[in-house]
């Protein structure tokens, strides 16, 4: 990826911060890394759509955030939604179907969301966050509250009608919003390049939109905090939208269902090799990180996890008089009288 | 008191809430400039200005959903979808996203949306902007639904609507745009979920809806005439919906007539019939008639477009059928 910036010439945050970057991906990491256990014991029900290889996107952009920013992401969304702040044991115990859970038991994976850490929400059709995301954006801009909306999204994304539809809204009202296209490669299971007319799926489109081209290696944690700080300034500022191509690759398939076949075994094989924890890892190392802070690190998110899992699953399930609650503002559902 | 056309009520409604509360803001195509394609928001952009009222480009996608994100993060929008056919190119929003939010997030978001559209047939514009939609909304769970017939019910509803703190569908019947109604000063407020009885009667139950109602109550005076005492039950809200109004007045009456805009089939009018039947089986003396338009695409010529829209005659045909 030679077109893409890298960590090289860049101005980094300082190693305290780096440091949370690293934890905020190794949680997700092992949080993801759980819930695929859990699934695969028959614990958790549905689907599930990893994204263990793409953390520093979520964490590289988390670290830049105000507690009121906003952010949307997709049906691929555990990571988001953590690092915003919900409490791991709410997320677990939705993945579980518990009464605990972050939405009592009615989201499920593909709908985690958590308002009061400004989550608003995993979007499972593809692209409809998009608009959503330019509108809280446009509440945000008309209250003058200065905030920031950030929404992430797949590949397969940029070639649905509400991507072209929202960055055009967004640019024409210049609203504080920042799109992130997560590019894995792989839209489903098809390989987004054979799919898609241009070679960038979004940077390529950003030109018509009147916006910069913004073209990241997304599995470089730097680089993601480093553009995150940059378009979420340049949001804030009143200047308008930014859209970034963060370039990643998923270590699994889409899906619980999918075992990624389609892929070829040098690929998977190039991209675990890139992956983006351990690979932070020794660039910590190398900046004067200490080896026992980044044990600690590591021995403290697997410890949250396990306190999660196990909270989680003692939870209760969802009282079945919860069905009919929470339709309508009045906490009901009724629809006659 | 002052004589309005519904057109002038859609304005004289939105300013009366924009007026009162700040948090509301008004989004659409060709709403800000141009006064909307029916000129139903004429004088809005003056009055407050190009923040709060705010033409988007084409993009019903974007309106809608952006009118969802603003609600999440403190507005109250009021989007316009020029024309209710539009609902299909922007679905995804209001019955995936919308609808659902609430819901799914177990109440974490609060979505107060009004979302307004011109909406029927008779003016002879073809399949694609012709078509009564009110059913496609009402089948959806998370959103409500209303469809005022008079310049004062338009106020009264819309005011309604954006007070609520669910998203809401103000259906306009497009036909009705000119048609007059005297309008008293002051603010106006309705109720959501409330039916009204335009002509009380005791033989027969008449549920009607949006442009169907001047057509019902001319049918029940031909009625009269041979003496015929028809109640014209204005349903005016399907979610929710005023069932208890509805069986009351079959108590009374123990004859039912629906009379719908929308093609044959899942016609709000077979949820009422389905109601009727199961709850008031009992105080029904004939059979639940249903006047729809066919199960068909509205034609655009006027003497095709007249023969599928009930008519006045098939109204009446129809409530002498209920009667036995």
């Amino acid at each position: 990826m030679s077109d893409t910036d890298t960590a090289e010439g860049t101005e980094v945050a300082d190693l305290e911060a780096r440091l949370s970057i690293y934890r905020m991906m190794q949680e997700g990491r092992l949080f993801e890394e759980r819930a695929r256990d859990l699934f695969l014991q028959g614990l958790v029900k549905g689907t599930s759509h990893l994204g263990i290889g793409q953390e520093a996107i979520a964490a590289g952009f988390a670290a830049a955030l105000e507690p009121d920013d906003l952010v949307f992401c997709t049906y691929r969304g555990h990571v988001h939604t953590l690092l915003r702040g919900a409490p791991m044991a709410a997320l677990m115990a939705e993945l579980l179907g518990r009464a605990t859970g972050i939405c009592g038991g009615k989201g499920g994976s593909m709908h985690l969301t958590d308002v009061s850490h400004g989550a608003m929400g995993s979007y499972a059709i593809v692209g409809a966050h998009m608009p959503i995301a330019a509108g809280a954006a446009w509440a945000a801009k008309a209250r003058g509250t200065d905030q920031v909306a950030v929404c992430f999204f797949g590949d397969g994304t940029t070639n649905i009608g509400t991507f072209h539809e929202a960055l055009n809204l967004a640019a024409v009202w210049a609203l504080p919003v920042v799109f992130v296209c997560e590019n894995n490669l792989y839209m489903e299971y098809t390989a987004i390049g054979d799919v898609t007319a241009v070679e960038h799926p979004a940077a390529d489109r950003a030109s018509a939109y009147g916006l910069e081209p913004i073209l990241i290696d997304g599995n470089d944690a730097d680089v993601v905090h480093t553009t995150a700080v940059r378009t979420v300034a340049r949001a804030r500022s009143g200047d308008g939208p930014s859209l970034v191509e963060a370039v990643t690759y998923r270590h699994g398939g889409h899906s619980r269902a999918d075992p990624g076949k389609y892929r070829p075994d040098e690929e998977v094989a190039e991209w675990l090799r890139r992956d983006p924890i351990p690979s932070y890892r020794e660039r910590l190392l190398a900046a004067g990180a200490d080896e026992g802070t980044l044990d600690a690190i590591d021995r403290d998110a697997l410890a949250a996890v396990d306190r999660a899992t196990e909270e989680a699953r003692e939870a209760p399930f969802p009282d079945p008089d919860t069905l009919e609650t929470e339709l309508w503002a009045d906490g009901g559902s009724a629809w006659r009288n | 008191m002052a004589e309005l056309t519904y057109r002038e009520a859609v304005a004289r409604g939105i300013a009366q809430e924009m007026e009162r509360d700040p948090s509301v803001f008004f989004i659409g195509e060709d709403v800000a400039a141009a006064g909307g394609v029916f000129k139903t928001t004429e004088g809005l952009l003056d009055r407050f200005g190009p923040d709060r009222v705010r033409d988007t480009p084409i993009s019903e996608q974007a309106i809608i959903g952006a009118a969802m994100g603003a609600a999440m993060n403190g507005l109250r929008p009021i989007a316009e979808l020029m024309f209710s056919d539009f609902f299909a190119v922007c679905w995804d929003m209001v019955a995936n996203q919308i609808a659902k939010a609430r819901y799914m997030t177990n109440g974490q978001v609060a979505l107060p949306i009004v979302i307004r559209t011109a909406n029927g047939g008779g003016a002879r514009f073809g399949a694609q902007h012709s078509q009564s939609v009110e059913t496609w909304m009402m089948a959806i769970p998370g959103l409500k639904v209303v469809v005022p017939s008079t310049p004062l019910d338009m106020i009264g509803l819309l005011a309604a609507a954006v007070r609520d703190p669910d998203p809401v569908v103000v259906v306009e019947p497009k036909v009705l745009y000119a048609s007059k109604g005297d309008v008293p000063d002051g603010e106006i407020v309705d109720e959501l979920g409330v039916a009204r009885a335009v002509r009380e009667g005791g033989d027969v139950t008449i549920c009607v809806l949006g442009a169907m109602v001047p057509k019902a109550l001319e049918a029940a005076g031909r009625l009269a005439d041979d003496g015929i005492d028809a109640e014209v039950l204005d349903v005016r809200s399907l979610v929710p919906l005023d069932v208890r109004a509805i069986a009351d007045s079959v108590e009374r009456t123990g004859h039912l007539v629906t009379v719908e805009e929308n093609p044959r089939l899942c016609g709000w009018g077979a949820e009422i019939a389905s109601i009727v039947a199961d709850e008031k089986f009992y105080a029904l003396d004939g059979p639940i008639v249903r006047v729809t338009t066919p199960h068909l695409p509205l034609p655009s010529a006027d003497v095709l477009e007249d023969a599928a829209i009930p008519s006045v005659d098939r109204i009446v045909e129809g409530t002498r059928r209920s009667l036995g």
